[in-house]
């Protein structure tokens, strides 16, 4: 035989990245100088706008993890969303804690139910797995509105302590300010996973799942960490919502909204990096809060199709895709 | 010809295969196989399209955990083993058709056995250093989809070699390629070979096979017809009849 070999062409040099300490305290710092930008303006509306943009932030972020990062679509978001909210009512009202033991509640209930959810449906792939999660929403909503606990199919109304915590001046300031820490942790968190050996696999399994395997890595242990990582924040993004309008029902916590969103913001903004849900969400959102109020709330979903058909036909990788040559 | 499954000289047995089967509905696939591969061998499984030597590697790597029959790796029952654990364990592949990841680039494609096998550290030094071993260095930060289909294969090789294997399977790592295409292949599997891998070729291009395996084994409609040394092998009746018929 020949021994024929080809010429190596000199090593491409590797893009510099921040590393994961840097970027967590990057996100504290811009978390903080928004907390800051929004007390400066001091308008109530715009802490409510900036906490409805934030709480998809979360949400989308969040979706990423699972349906970005390794390619499995949930269409239940809404259920986890939902999940988080109820947890709020149902630990507030039986110990009568405050909003961020609630939090702390809510992340570890979308956690068991998002690794629930995994057990019992990875093993499905593509739109049997996603027809298996809207299930889930479907599940959720009808124990919901079957629970006198938590207000049924009526609602419940949560009202907002009087006393404000330190050093905010409105609960709808301290309101926003904890969505702000929560999207930066949830950015974070999603960055992290993104580039360490998590992310990794994901990203493997995501392409091809039995080249994955045979590449040495774990493809069921690693969605079902990602449906715990994923549930987790989705239900914490719902968590504080409860408090924001401080009425709850069944229709609104489970609306088709919230499950749309998730999907849609981050294929617009770009699924495969953290970068991308959070300008999809506050893209989308802004947009949808400003119809809100100049339109009509009802044009919300509309627009979302709309931007959505949009970019899967223009840019396919979303606005992130475009930028860095559709990887 | 050496005896049905019996692997020639005195090595470690890497690897036994005894009485694997694997049915898909009615339609039996694979029988009976038993295969015996020892340390540092350069085996050619060969056979006509629909014979299973595909099913042979799916098996073996534990796609098919309901086959019938056992495998036994280095002595170790590989059982129920997901394909991950059998990766593991130095068992290595490659696909008929190269499986990229498509959105990692070339070194992350190196990464990704390099972080889970957890035979060495994950480094970029250890990743360029499998990249090298295929000349592919230079193409570190491009993505799959700018690479040719020689380049594929070899990015194919490198993600198996990353594991470190004790075993590499090579299915079909040179269908479609040209002649100079075929020893680039070639020279990296003996290349392989030489450091100490155990190498199954399942190849359907006769002139690599020849060039490159110490003993055949073939297979016909599922079963196993012959075992031994290539020359003995491909005179063999049994074996012109599943080429060129009757």
């Amino acid at each position: 035989m020949s021994g024929a070999t080809l010429p190596a062409a000199a090593p491409l040099a590797a893009p510099r990245r921040m590393g994961h300490g840097a970027f967590w305290l990057a996100s504290a710092l811009a978390a903080l100088a928004l907390v800051a930008a929004l007390r400066a303006l001091g308008s109530e509306y715009a802490y409510f706008a900036a906490t409805f943009v934030l709480q998809y932030v979360v949400l989308a972020t969040a979706w990423n993890i699972l349906g970005g990062y390794a390619g499995y679509v949930n269409f239940g978001a809404a259920a986890f969303f939902a999940a988080g909210a109820y947890t709020t009512v149902a630990v507030g009202k039986a110990f009568g804690l405050p909003l961020l033991p609630c939090i702390a509640a809510a992340a570890l209930v979308g956690g068991a139910l998002g690794l629930g959810t995994g057990v019992l449906t990875l093993r499905l792939r593509g739109a049997y797995f996603a027809i298996a999660t809207l299930c889930l929403s479907v599940v959720l909503q009808t124990l919901v509105v079957n629970w006198d606990f938590v207000g049924g199919s009526r609602g419940a109304y949560v009202v907002r302590p009087r006393e404000v915590p330190w050093p905010f001046d409105s609960y709808g300031g301290f309101l926003c300010a904890v969505m702000v820490g929560l999207a930066a942790g949830a950015v974070a968190i999603a960055r992290t996973v993104e580039k360490s050996r998590l992310g990794l696999g994901l990203a493997a399994l995501r392409d091809d799942e039995a080249a994955a395997e045979a590449a040495g890595v774990p493809t069921l242990r690693l969605k079902l960490v990602a449906t715990t990582i994923s549930g987790a924040m989705m239900a914490v993004a719902g968590a504080p919502l409860p408090y924001l309008g401080s009425y709850i029902e069944p229709n609104s916590a489970f609306g088709l909204a919230y499950g749309v969103n998730a999907i849609a913001m981050p294929l617009i903004g770009g699924t495969s990096s953290w970068a991308g849900p959070l300008v999809g969400a506050v893209l989308l959102a802004s947009l949808q809060q400003a119809a809100t109020v100049t339109i009509s709330s009802a044009a919300n979903l509309l627009i979302v199709g709309v931007v959505l058909v949009v970019f899967v036909c223009a840019a396919p990788h979303g606005i992130v895709g475009l930028f860095r040559g559709q990887r | 010809m050496s005896g049905v499954g019996d692997a020639p000289g005195d090595g470690e047995v890497v690897l036994r295969a005894e009485g694997v089967g694997m049915r898909f509905g009615g339609f039996a696939a694979l029988s009976g196989v038993d295969l015996t591969v020892r340390a540092g061998e350069r085996l050619g499984l060969i056979g006509p399209n629909g014979s299973g030597k595909s099913t042979f590697t799916n098996c073996l790597a534990g796609v098919y955990p309901g086959h019938e029959g056992a495998f036994a790796f280095r002595g170790e029952r590989l059982g129920k083993l997901s394909p991950h654990e059998r990766a593991r364990r130095g068992l290595a592949r490659t696909f008929q058709l190269p499986r990229p990841f498509r959105g990692l680039t070339v070194i992350e494609n190196i990464r990704v056995p390099l972080a889970y096998a957890g035979r060495h550290e994950a480094t970029e030094t250890r990743a360029m250093a499998c990249l090298e071993g295929v000349d592919l260095a230079g193409k570190a930060h491009r993505l799959p989809r700018e690479l040719t289909q020689v380049e594929l294969r070899r990015l194919e090789l490198a993600r198996a070699t990353a594991l470190d294997p004790v075993l590499l399977i090579a299915d079909e790592a040179m269908a479609g390629l040209s002649h100079a295409e075929v020893d680039q292949i070639l020279a990296l599997l003996f290349r392989l070979n030489e450091a100490g891998t155990t190498i199954i070729m399942i190849e359907h291009v006769m002139r690599a096979v020849t060039e490159f395996s110490q003993r055949l084994a073939v297979l016909v409609a599922g079963r196993k017809v012959a075992d031994g040394a290539p020359r003995e092998v491909l005179a063999m009746p049994a074996v012109e009849e599943a080429y060129l018929g009757r």
